[in-house]
C-alpha cells in the first residue's frame, strides 16, 4: 500500500515539476527580427536593413539568442551591397552571424505587468567568423501580453577581422552602430 | 522515498539536458532559400566583351575607355602613349536584370547602342543553376564622313552593322568565372566583296581574383574563317580588373584599337606577336539614380 502511495507522490510530484518547468521556461521566438545598421562618416553614409533575423529567448532563464543571414541585408545602392557581401562580410563563407548569450537581470522583467524594462545583456558575437564576448544594454517591452525587445549597440569592424583598405577608410566608420527590433512570439511547442 | 527521488533526480537531469541544448534548434532547421550568384565579373565588361553582369536596376554606369596607340610604335610615340583612341559610354539599368547602353567611339567616329537581358541566372540552395545565360544586342553607327565618290553610292544604312550575342557562363568558385560568347555580326556594308556581311565568332573571357579587389581578366574572340578580309586578326586583350568604392579601373593590353563589337571583332588588324599591342583602360564610375 505504501509504495502505491509513494509512487502516486512522486508522479504528481514529477508533474508538478514538469508542468512548473513547461511554465517557467516559457519561450519567445521570431523569425522576422528587424536589424539595421548605420556607418557615418563625413563622406558617406551607409545603411542596411535586415528583417529576418532569427531569435529566441527563454524568459525564464534569460537565455537569448540569435542568428542572422548577412545576404538578407539590403542597401539602397546595390553596389554597396555586392561590396558587402564580396569584399567586407565574406558571406559566401560565413553566411550568418550570431549570438548566444542571455539577459542577466531577467528577474528584473516581469511579463505579466505591462511595462519597459531596462534589461542587460551579455554574450558571444559571431560576426564574419570571429566571436567576441560583448554587453549591451536593451529593453523589454511587455505589452497586452506581447513581448518585444530592442537594443542599440556598436560594433567595430576591426574587433571582426574586417579589413577596410585606405582607399575607402574615409567612407567607412570605425564604429557601427546596430540597430535591433523584435517583435516575439510565443513558440509552442 | 528513494523513488521519489530517483524521480525527482530524473526530472532534474531532464529538464538540464532540455536546457543545455541550442535555443536556436528548437526553432528547426532554416526553410532553404534560393540564392543566386552574383559578382560574377566586376564590371559590366570583361574588357571590350559584355561580362555576365548587369548594371543593377536604377543605377547608371559612366564608362571611359582608352586605347592608346601600339607598343611597336617606338620611343618617338612613347610606345604608342601619345596617341589614344577613346569610347565613352553610359549603361542604365533598367530593371535588375535588363540593362540598355550607348556610347560614342573616336574609331571610325561610332556611335553604338546596345541591350543586355539575363535570361537565366544562376543559383543555388532551393533552385539550383549551375549557369547564367544573357542575350545581348547591338547596333553601330559608323558616322566617319565618306568621299562624294563613296556617298553617291551608299546611303546611312551602309554605315551599320548589328551584333547579336548569348553569353553563357558561370562562377566557378569565389575567385573564377568564365563565360563563352556566341556571337552574329551583321554588317551592312564590308570593305571588299570577298568578305562575308554577316561574320560568326565564338567569344571566351574570364576572371581571376587574385586578392578581393583586384582581379586579371582575359578574353579571346575566334572569326570563324573565311569572313573577314586578310590581315584582320582575332581580338586578344588581357587585363587586371582594380576596384576602389564606386570605380573599377581596368588596365589592359589588347591588340584590338576599337571598343565597340564590330569593331573589335571583325575589324582588328593588330598582331600581338609583331607587337601591335594597345595599352588601355577603363574607368567605369557608378551613380544611384532611382532608389
Amino acid at each position: 500500500m505504501s509504495t502505491i502511495k509513494n509512487l502516486s507522490v512522486s508522479i504528481i510530484l514529477t508533474l508538478f515539476a514538469l508542468c512548473a518547468y513547461a511554465q517557467d521556461g516559457a519561450k519567445y521566438f521570431t523569425k522576422e527580427g528587424h536589424i539595421s545598421f548605420h556607418s557615418e562618416t563625413k563622406i558617406e553614409t551607409i545603411e542596411a536593413e535586415n528583417y529576418k533575423a532569427t531569435s529566441i529567448l527563454d524568459v525564464s532563464t534569460g537565455q537569448l539568442e540569435f542568428k542572422v543571414l548577412i545576404k538578407a541585408f539590403e542597401f539602397e545602392k546595390a553596389l554597396m551591397q555586392e561590396h558587402f557581401n564580396e569584399n567586407y562580410m565574406e558571406s559566401d563563407e560565413y553566411p550568418k552571424s550570431n549570438f548566444k548569450g542571455k539577459i542577466t537581470n531577467i528577474a528584473d522583467v516581469d511579463f505579466a505587468t505591462d511595462g519597459t524594462y531596462d534589461v542587460a545583456v551579455t554574450g558571444d558575437l559571431t560576426i564574419h567568423g570571429v566571436t567576441n564576448t560583448v554587453e549591451t544594454a536593451g529593453k523589454i517591452i511587455v505589452e497586452g501580453g506581447e513581448i518585444k525587445a530592442a537594443s542599440n549597440f556598436v560594433v567595430k569592424p576591426a574587433d571582426y577581422k574586417i579589413n577596410i583598405p585606405t582607399v575607402v577608410v574615409d567612407n567607412i566608420a570605425e564604429e557601427i552602430t546596430v540597430k535591433v527590433d523584435l517583435d516575439y512570439k510565443l513558440f509552442n511547442r | 522515498m528513494n523513488k521519489i527521488l530517483l524521480i525527482l533526480a530524473f526530472s532534474i537531469f531532464a529538464f538540464n539536458t532540455i536546457n543545455a541544448q541550442d535555443l536556436l534548434d528548437l526553432l528547426g532547421e532554416d526553410e532553404e532559400t534560393t540564392e543566386y550568384v552574383n559578382a560574377s565579373f566586376k564590371t559590366t565588361r570583361v574588357i571590350n566583351a559584355q561580362s555576365l553582369e548587369n548594371v543593377a536596376g536604377g543605377v547608371l554606369d559612366f564608362k571611359i575607355s582608352h586605347r592608346f596607340g601600339r607598343l611597336n610604335q617606338g620611343a618617338y610615340e612613347l610606345w604608342g602613349l601619345d596617341n589614344a583612341s577613346m569610347r565613352m559610354g553610359l549603361d542604365y539599368g533598367i530593371n535588375d536584370w535588363f540593362m540598355v547602353g550607348v556610347g560614342r567611339s573616336t574609331v571610325g567616329k561610332t556611335y553604338d547602342a546596345f541591350f543586355k537581358a539575363k535570361v537565366l541566372r544562376q543559383s543555388t540552395g532551393k533552385k539550383k543553376m549551375p549557369l547564367s545565360v544573357l542575350v545581348y544586342g547591338g547596333l553601330t553607327n559608323k558616322t566617319l564622313r565618306r568621299s562624294e565618290a563613296e556617298d553617291e553610292l551608299l546611303d546611312f544604312k551602309h554605315q551599320l552593322a548589328y551584333t547579336a550575342q548569348v553569353i553563357i557562363g558561370s562562377r566557378l568558385s569565389k575567385n573564377t568565372s568564365i563565360e563563352i560568347l556566341p556571337t552574329l555580326v551583321h554588317r551592312n556594308l564590308t570593305v571588299t566583296n570577298a568578305e562575308k556581311n554577316t561574320v560568326l565568332a565564338l567569344g571566351i573571357a574570364g576572371r581571376q581574383k587574385l586578392t578581393k579587389r583586384i582581379a586579371i581578366n582575359a578574353e579571346y574572340f575566334y572569326v570563324l574563317p573565311d569572313q573577314v578580309a586578310d590581315g584582320i586578326t582575332n581580338a586578344l586583350s588581357i587585363g587586371f580588373d582594380i576596384e576602389t568604392g564606386g570605380h573599377v579601373f581596368q588596365l589592359h593590353f589588347t591588340n584590338a584599337n576599337a571598343m565597340h563589337d564590330n569593331g573589335f571583332i571583325t575589324e582588328t588588324r593588330g598582331d600581338w606577336l609583331d607587337g601591335d599591342i594597345f595599352f588601355g583602360f577603363n574607368i567605369s564610375r557608378v551613380f544611384t539614380i532611382v532608389r
